[in-house]
């Protein structure tokens, strides 16, 4: 894929996003923001045996951060928390396919840190035993 | 002799600043990012560059030669500082770190001495973080009220408020001269009249106004004057605080360490006389003989002749960018802003429009400015800014436009 390919995939997702909109009952939620340009997103995951069986995201702001949580949310379904949690900055670069500078990776890295602040939650979800 | 033509003066500036030379992927730098920081002319970074390479060492310290050059280079930057904002005398100039740091002096050191429960300082909604949140953490801890002048839909100080808002119970009046995000140009001198007639004192934050106007603290009748000099052709890491002469004398130091004693014993220590008080420490000495290099290339200008060229350049930007579908201008009309001009375009946010810009080679701000509130205000999460200086080009402010129609194109949905 192109440069141009990868950037037009990102319009797409930004105008478009997938899995965008809260569950009713998730199993763990995590909200933060960027503060450098006031970027938000949520994240709710749902967890079964183990492995994250839905997940969905909300928020507003650039297309990068916007795009790379709908993208993210897309692929990690299937996924298990330990898989999830060894995500780093360079998975994001590549789910974008595109170069970033370090302001802008802030904005790539926002849908990942919420994630696995998600997943942290889900650890410890006030003492209490999750639905197997 | 012919005087030249304004479009020849200004390629003759250009080539003073090497970064302008510069391309950004195969389009040449459009640099319309003044109002975060400007570039830097060839005399700003020679002066530094032979500080470094002849002259360094530390100042008013060594007897050696180049302690007292080194001394002598500091102290005439510091003359030349003071003649450029018609301070009565250099003892009122005092070297920061920027416009920030001569905030937090005043605050630290004016205000710990002088504000208590019971008593005001009344800021405006349109300051940036810098002039909020120094006194937002020093009313927790001293117990003072601290008030805001609301701005209207128009983006101006909403006057008609003052005579409630300015009262006996206000101690500080801290303003910022032109906002960093509205471009508007308040009203300092009106401003400094009413606080004055209720004895409260008044800070000017002459960041976004030093740099692109003649400012005169003697005309306005400011108690205390604060700006960078990256914003001024200048170096970053120097800045200048201005103040009254009386109330610097009366204020207890800020730091303390070397530079700033007169004596110091097991016991106690005694200060320095004015500006040293205030400078303790090693100074940042080859970005103060920079600071001074630039205030040399700014008054070689003219200060008027900068301050028109901008207004004609921001004239200009203000009616190109009106024509832009869908896209809405922040602040008062040309003739009421200085130069910059803060906008959104449609839905698309600040940085997506930045990043399509930057393709294009032309640079400019996206995010609050470190103005937040002033966002909330507008009901704004962002806005972009382009602001200029005296070596732009129409031409640039064309293809900013042609660039922003590029980015709607992108982003339609």
């Amino acid at each position: 894929m192109t440069d141009l390919d990868q950037r037009e995939l990102i319009i797409d997702h930004y105008k478009h996003p997938r899995r965008k909109g809260l569950l009713a009952t998730p199993d763990a939620r995590h909200q933060d923001r960027n503060p450098f340009c006031g970027d938000e997103v949520t994240v709710d995951l749902v967890v079964r045996d183990g492995i994250v069986t839905d997940a969905r995201f909300d928020g507003r702001g650039c297309s990068i951060s916007q795009a790379a949580a709908s993208m993210l949310m897309e692929e990690i379904v299937g996924s298990t928390p330990a898989q999830l949690a060894a995500l780093d900055d360079d998975h994001m670069l590549a789910l974008l396919g595109i170069e970033l500078g370090p302001v802008r990776m802030k904005c790539a890295r926002l849908p990942l840190t919420v994630l696995q602040g998600a997943l942290d939650n889900l650890h410890h979800s006030n003492g209490k035993e999750l639905e197997p | 002799m012919i005087e030249p033509g304004v479009a020849t003066r200004v390629d003759d500036i250009r080539a003073d600043f090497p970064a302008l030379a510069r391309q950004i992927g195969d389009q040449p730098l459009a640099y319309l990012d003044n109002g975060a920081t400007s570039q830097k002319p060839l005399a700003v970074i020679a002066a530094m560059d032979a500080y470094y390479r002849a002259h360094n060492a530390n100042v008013h310290r060594g007897a050696h030669t180049l302690s007292e050059e080194a001394t002598t280079l500091y102290e005439n930057a510091r003359l030349r500082i003071a003649r450029f904002i018609n301070a009565p005398s250099d003892k009122q100039v005092i070297f920061t770190r920027g416009t920030t740091e001569g905030i937090n002096l005043v605050a630290y050191a004016w205000g710990h001495a002088n504000l208590g429960p019971g008593d005001e300082v009344l800021i405006t909604e349109m300051e940036h973080h810098s002039n909020i949140v120094p006194w937002q953490i020093l009313r927790d801890r001293l117990g003072f009220t601290l008030r805001y002048i609301p701005v209207t839909d128009a983006g101006k100080l909403d006057l008609a408020q003052l005579p409630h808002l300015l009262t006996e119970r206000t101690k500080l009046l801290s303003v910022i001269h032109v906002s960093n995000v509205l471009g508007t140009v308040n009203p300092i001198a009106e401003l400094v009249d009413a606080a004055h007639a209720v004895g409260a004192k008044v800070l000017v934050d002459g960041a976004q106004s030093v740099p692109h106007m003649p400012v005169d603290v003697q005309a306005l009748d400011v108690d205390f004057l604060v700006f960078s000099g990256h914003k001024m052709v200048g170096p970053t890491g120097i800045g200048v605080l201005y103040g009254r002469r009386e109330i610097l004398e009366s204020m207890p130091p800020f730091l303390g360490g070397g530079d700033m004693i007169k004596s110091v014993s097991m016991a106690a220590s005694t200060w320095a006389d004015l500006p040293y008080k205030f400078e303790a420490g090693t100074p940042a000495i080859a970005e103060a003989v920079g600071l001074g290099a630039a205030v040399d290339y700014l008054s070689e200008l003219g200060m008027e002749w900068v301050h028109a060229r901008e207004q004609e350049l921001v004239t200009y930007a203000y009616e190109q960018l009106s024509d832009v579908e869908g896209l809405h201008i922040l602040g008062p009309g040309p003739d009421e802003r200085s130069g910059l001009v803060s906008f959104t375009l449609g839905d698309i946010h600040a940085h997506d429009l930045s990043a399509v810009l930057d393709h294009d080679g032309v640079a400019i701000r996206a995010g609050h400015h470190c103005a937040q509130p002033l966002h909330d205000r507008f009901g704004i999460p962002a806005s972009a800014r382009a602001s200029v200086y005296f070596y732009n080009t129409l031409d640039e402010i064309d293809r900013l436009k042609a660039s922003l129609e590029k980015a709607q194109r992108i982003f339609a949905f």
